[in-house]
């Protein structure tokens, strides 16, 4: 039988699934166990023990100093910037998509402009935005939405598009104006469109926010990873990117449920 | 007298013309079936009826107006597909052929309930009540045609245009839409359009039947000439035209 036609069963598929993950975390240890064993104060690859313990303390216990538990201010504050900007991008990004998918002149004048937009690498425009945006809030959320809105704007305007034109013909026909046109037909069409995109833009959006912490910042998770790394305390720079990862599955995994429960109609021909 | 009239229309796009001179009229109540070779301008003469393009020259009037610059409620179309909503469930897209004139798209309170009702009994009509929740998508082929008529025939239009409507169906259920749609027709008495390229469906369905093809032929430019109307047959009394021919000139039957 040829290669393509080889599916694996239900246990074998989750052993597979599984198997990476387990490969990885046996070929960590081994090599952690290595490192300690020659030199008990290696840094560089604790052992996972001293993270989960690491762990443990940077979820549970408060900072001397100021009495907080410095982990869930990082979370609570990069989630707000993250969310701040994905949100804005969505907003943003529908309205210009349905504006140069369904009008002409929209289109003329934006949809070379975006293209170019989206060429322009965000990170460069990182230390302008330092300077017309100071150090704070507003400059980090800035680059999140600078740098996803053109890819979100030019696919949702391509959806927008290639919705077929007997539809929005036969909304002409039955007396729909431009405006209901956007709000009835093409906006419902292209909201699934839309979760997607942002299930895609969100690693980006990830890289940004980090990156933009990591410059300036005095919390946050990318602040905190750029910060200990000074001290080369992996353990808590592990447990920050799994926790960071963990967050970003559990972010992907509701908006994809979201999507599933809101628009049914998606799946009725299948 | 004719309710619809078209007058020396034209059509090219670029410089390959598509249609020429096509002139015809049309009372008020008749159904005319449109023939004619893949590629000669049928659906480009329907577009023009429903103003989705304007006739590079000409004038297309319905019950002496302008020619119109944009498709409006006096036209209803139903494509071969795509046209009914995929994201809204059947009776939904009834109550749209009633709501989208509105500004927001939406009827709200006894006005709602009112379209409501009458969606139901739309769906009785054309035997969609059981599926009135149902997304187009999980319907079949002639159950979205039907409700794609369905919701054409709620706008009330003043003409109807079927391009190809059931060129996606199988032979058992054409039949079917062919009794469906001739009912409907003798309800309502509206003027329809409709392109086929199946001539006993044309004929027995038409009171009219026009075959567009191209009247000249330059073989060193194909694109030169358009096509226009060739021949207009009348369709009545089941597709069988020579009886009427007969009674206007006894003269044929000698041989
Ligand atoms: N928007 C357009 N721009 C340029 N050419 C077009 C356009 N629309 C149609 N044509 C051309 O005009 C000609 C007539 O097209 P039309 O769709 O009206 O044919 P038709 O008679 O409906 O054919 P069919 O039976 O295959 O549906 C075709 O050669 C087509 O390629
Ligand atoms: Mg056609």
């Amino acid at each position: 039988m040829r290669l393509i036609n080889h599916i694996p069963a239900r246990p074998g598929a989750i052993i597979l699934a599984a198997l990476p993950f387990v490969l990885i975390f046996v070929a960590y240890s081994v090599a952690s166990d290595f490192r300690l064993t020659a030199n008990p104060q290696d840094k560089l690859l604790p052992a996972p023990s001293t993270i989960a313990e690491t762990a443990e303390r940077l979820f549970t216990t408060p900072d001397k100093r100021s009495k907080e538990i410095l982990l869930w201010n990082d979370t609570l504050a990069s989630l707000a910037r993250l969310s701040g900007g994905v949100a804005i991008s969505a907003a943003l990004s529908l309205v210009l998509g349905l504006a140069i998918g369904l009008l002409p002149y929209a289109r003329s004048l934006f949809s070379g402009f975006i293209a170019v937009l989206s060429m322009v690498p965000p990170l460069a425009l990182l230390p302008i935005l330092f300077i017309v945006f100071g150090l704070g809030e507003v400059s980090k959320v800035v680059l999140i939405v600078i740098g996803i809105t053109p890819f979100m704007t030019r696919d949702l305007a391509q959806r927008v598009m290639e919705i077929p034109k007997e539809q929005i013909v036969k909304a002409q026909t039955l007396g729909a104006s431009s405006w209901v046109i956007a709000q009835r037909v093409a906006l419902p069409q292209v909201l699934p469109r839309l979760i997607s995109n942002v299930r895609l833009s969100l690693g980006s959006a990830w890289l940004f926010l980090i990156a933009a912490e990591a410059v300036a910042s005095d919390v946050g998770l990318g602040y905190r990873i750029f910060l200990v790394r000074r001290y080369l305390a992996m353990d808590v720079i592990l447990t920050y990117v799994i926790w960071i990862t963990l967050l970003a599955f559990v972010i992907d995994w509701l908006l994809k449920s979201l999507s599933r429960r809101a628009f049914p109609w998606m799946e009725a021909g299948l | 007298m004719s309710f619809v009239s078209v007058t020396n229309v034209w059509q090219r796009y670029g410089n390959r013309s598509i249609l020429e001179r096509v002139n015809t009229t049309v009372a008020e109540g008749e159904f005319i079936s449109i023939v004619g070779a893949s590629g000669c301008g049928k659906s480009t003469f329907l577009r023009m009826l429903l103003a989705e393009e304007r006739p590079y020259k000409g004038a297309i009037s319905i019950d002496g107006g302008e020619t119109a610059v944009e498709p409006n409620r006096e036209r209803g179309v139903v494509f071969q597909k795509y046209s009914v909503f995929p994201h809204l469930t059947v009776r939904e897209n009834l109550i749209a052929a009633e709501s989208f004139e509105k500004p927001f798209g939406r009827l709200r309170g006894a006005a709602r309930k009112a379209a409501e009702s009458r969606a139901d009994a739309t769906l009785e009509r054309i035997g969609l009540n059981h599926v009135s929740g149902q997304y187009p998508a999980s319907l079949s082929g002639g159950m979205q045609q039907r409700l794609a008529i369905g919701q054409a025939m709620t706008a009330k239009p003043r003409i109807l245009l079927l391009d190809e409507p059931f060129g996606a169906l199988d032979p058992g259920t054409r039949l079917q839409m062919h009794d469906f749609l001739l009912e409907l027709r003798d309800e309502t008495n509206m003027t329809v359009f409709m392109v086929t390229h199946d001539l006993d469906e044309a004929f027995k369905l038409g009171d009219r039947v026009l075959v567009f093809d191209k009247p000249r032929w330059d073989p060193d430019d194909p694109g030169l000439h358009g096509a226009t109307i060739t021949y207009d047959f009348d369709a009545r009394n089941k597709g069988m035209p020579f009886q009427d021919i007969l009674d206007q000139y006894p003269s044929l039957a000698r041989d």
